[in-house]
């Protein structure tokens, strides 16, 4: 009797434990469908995104895409003045920002104390990176636009830009100038170097690949956006070149947004064919940055 | 002066010099070394004064809109009409806004970039990985405009096959937008967390007979959770400071509603209406925008805070 007893209870606590292993087996293979399934979406989504674009647009590149001004007959249609916007204001925008980001970044890593005036700086370039960009888009226009009478100009783009990618290229530096050894900097020190020879000329020049490819990076970055661009020149209709940095302007995303937001179907296939072009533009800059970064790493660091 | 005391003067002029010219060398170093320095500061200063600059015109411009509208009509409003004759600045609509979209694009964005930073630390092969990881790389670099587009032209009408009373303009093909949007910021920045994770704990749970999901669920994300809630506090940030796609996608209409189907109008999207459409300086429509920028500001710089309060705790810890 009581044998059969602790028999039954045995084959129970069996049964239970092959349930229990079967359960761990479950649940086992269902995380790494999970998993799985979580990787193939984000694949699926880019690739959805770009045959949608590429279907709905390809019949639209065209040299007078790239070469005409905009006009609302769609087939002569163009984003001449909007591609020439953006390659100034984004090339006056780095302009602006790889010298102060990597003076920052350099004062920051190699002369950086934990005193007031360097956590303000830590503090503000957190801060910076932060801000929505919609709000640079806000302080440039009441700022520089009305403030200082700069208007509603390229310039303000420009600098908004500019302090919008900033925190992006001070980032690289510093991570740039963690990548030299102490024993480097040391060496010239023991040499008779003062603390100004050592940044110009031991970490400056092992700086160059980093700041590189963060400015190509910044450069992708300030290309694509649109929203501070909108607030600081509005939605303008310009038939002409840029001339000067305090003209009125627009940008490659605007025009694409301005096409977006017309219902009619070729203005569709018109915006994803600018949204081919510009892809095209930041296909290409992240390539050269992977590409040089490899190469100029190589150079530098071996 | 004796002949022997006049030599010695003569010497020593003789080695005052280089000796001198020596100490003119040490503080000309000393003088370049300074002006360096503070050439470099003053840049660095660029930042903070950059930040002066934003609050001081958000704040002083908003302090303009608060003497025409009061803040509790502001705070406590529920109608947003900027550009109608009968105008009203109630930030309820838009917040409601704000966070139908936010809470749809976490929703998305969470598990599947928490998902696949798990593929990518834990389970791919270093080929996978060089070939996963750049796809996630341009997710992350394509404009925001784009997928303003894709919310519009791809995910409305894929949606409406299955929701036939969706709007054309709606909140959740907006959503998912920003959830596909800041879904790669999540899962790099996750997975760099993951990597941190000391392998001697993960070897401690397999000796102890767990399986991999039992060794990921039960040790690694337990270890890492204050990096990835830093992380999903931090893109959370982002997705409420989206313009571009809700300006797009999302309707432009403020409307106090938490039905995901309908058009709603974003705080940051009642920011681009305003630029696309006519308010010169001065008016009260132009003021307002910068109440809600303020607005929008303090809500995302409370939540880098505590971002970065997070981050610091783990980074104390894996140190």
């Amino acid at each position: 009797m009581s044998e059969s007893i602790s028999e039954s209870k045995d084959e129970r606590e069996i049964l239970t434990s092959n349930r229990r292993k079967r359960l761990v087996r479950i649940s086992e293979f269902s995380f790494q469908a999970y998993v799985l399934i979580a990787v193939c979406i984000g694949i699926m989504i880019l690739t959805m995104l770009l045959v949608n674009v590429l279907v709905n647009g390809i019949g639209r590149v065209s040299p007078s895409l790239i070469l005409n001004y905009p006009s609302s007959n769609v087939n002569e249609a163009g984003m001449r003045q909007a591609i020439l916007g953006s390659l100034y204001t984004v090339g006056l925008a780095i302009l602006i920002a790889l010298p102060l980001g990597i003076a920052t970044g350099l004062y920051l890593h190699e002369y950086g104390s934990n005193n007031i005036i360097n956590r303000a700086i830590q503090n503000a370039l957190i801060n910076l990176a932060g801000v929505p960009s919609v709000i640079f888009g806000l302080v440039a226009l009441s700022f520089l636009s009305y403030t200082l009478a700069l208007g509603r100009s390229l310039i303000v783009g420009s600098i908004a830009l500019a302090f919008l990618v900033l925190p992006l290229i001070v980032v690289a530096t510093i991570e740039g100038a963690r990548l030299v050894p102490t024993t480097h900097r040391l060496a010239a020190y023991s040499l008779g170097a003062r603390k100004y020879q050592v940044v110009f000329k031991i970490v400056l020049p092992r700086i160059i690949p980093t700041a590189l490819t963060s400015s190509i990076l910044a450069v992708a970055r300030a290309i694509g956006e649109a929203a501070p661009i909108l607030i600081i020149s509005g939605l303008i209709f310009i038939r002409r070149d840029p001339a000067s940095i305090l003209d009125e302007f627009t940008v490659m995303p605007l025009q694409i947004f301005n096409w977006v937001s017309r219902p009619q179907r070729e203005f569709i296939e018109l915006s994803a064919a600018g949204i081919i072009v510009l892809l095209a533009i930041l296909f290409t800059l992240n390539i050269t940055a992977i590409y040089l970064r490899n190469r100029l790493q190589k150079r530098f660091i071996e | 002066m004796k002949r022997r005391d006049r030599v010695d003067i003569e010497k020593r002029k003789k080695y005052q010099k280089p000796i001198y010219s020596y100490s003119s060398y040490i503080n000309k170093g000393k003088f370049i070394d300074n002006i360096v320095r503070y050439a470099l500061l003053g840049a660095s200063v660029s930042t903070v004064i950059a930040i002066i600059v934003i609050s001081y015109s958000l704040l002083s411009e908003s302090m303009n809109f608060f003497t025409q509208v009061s803040p509790y009509e502001f705070f406590f409003g529920t109608k947003w009409a900027a550009f109608f004759d009968d105008k009203s600045f109630g930030i309820l609509p838009l917040l409601a806004g704000t966070m139908l979209t936010t809470v749809i694009a976490l929703a998305f964005a969470i598990p599947i970039g928490i998902g696949a930073a798990i593929f990518l630390s834990e389970y791919a092969s270093p080929y996978i990985r060089k070939l996963v990881k750049p796809i996630l790389e341009i997710l992350a670099g394509i404009p925001t405009v784009v997928y303003g587009y894709f919310a519009l032209y791809f995910i409305t009408p894929n949606l409406q096959a299955f929701i036939p009373d969706l709007y054309t303009y709606n909140a959740l093909a907006a959503g998912l937008a920003i959830g596909v949007m800041i879904t790669p910021t999540i899962a790099s920045l996750s997975e760099d967390a993951f990597y941190s994770v000391p392998q001697s704990i993960k070897a401690a749970g397999y000796a102890l007979g767990a399986r991999k999901s039992q060794v990921i669920l039960g040790i690694v994300i337990p270890y890492t959770l204050s990096a990835l809630s830093a992380v999903i506090i931090l893109a959370m940030g982002r997705a409420i400071g989206e313009t571009m796609i809700v300006t797009i996608a999302a309707g432009l209409r403020p409307s106090l509603t938490l039905n995901p189907f309908e058009s709603v109008m974003t705080m940051t999207a009642a920011i681009a209406q305003a630029a696309t459409g006519d308010s010169p300086r001065g008016t009260v429509e132009y003021t307002s925008l910068f109440a809600v920028g303020v607005y929008l500001f303090a809500v995302v710089a409370v939540l880098n805070m505590i971002s970065g309060y997070l981050k610091k705790r783990w980074e104390i810890k894996y140190e």
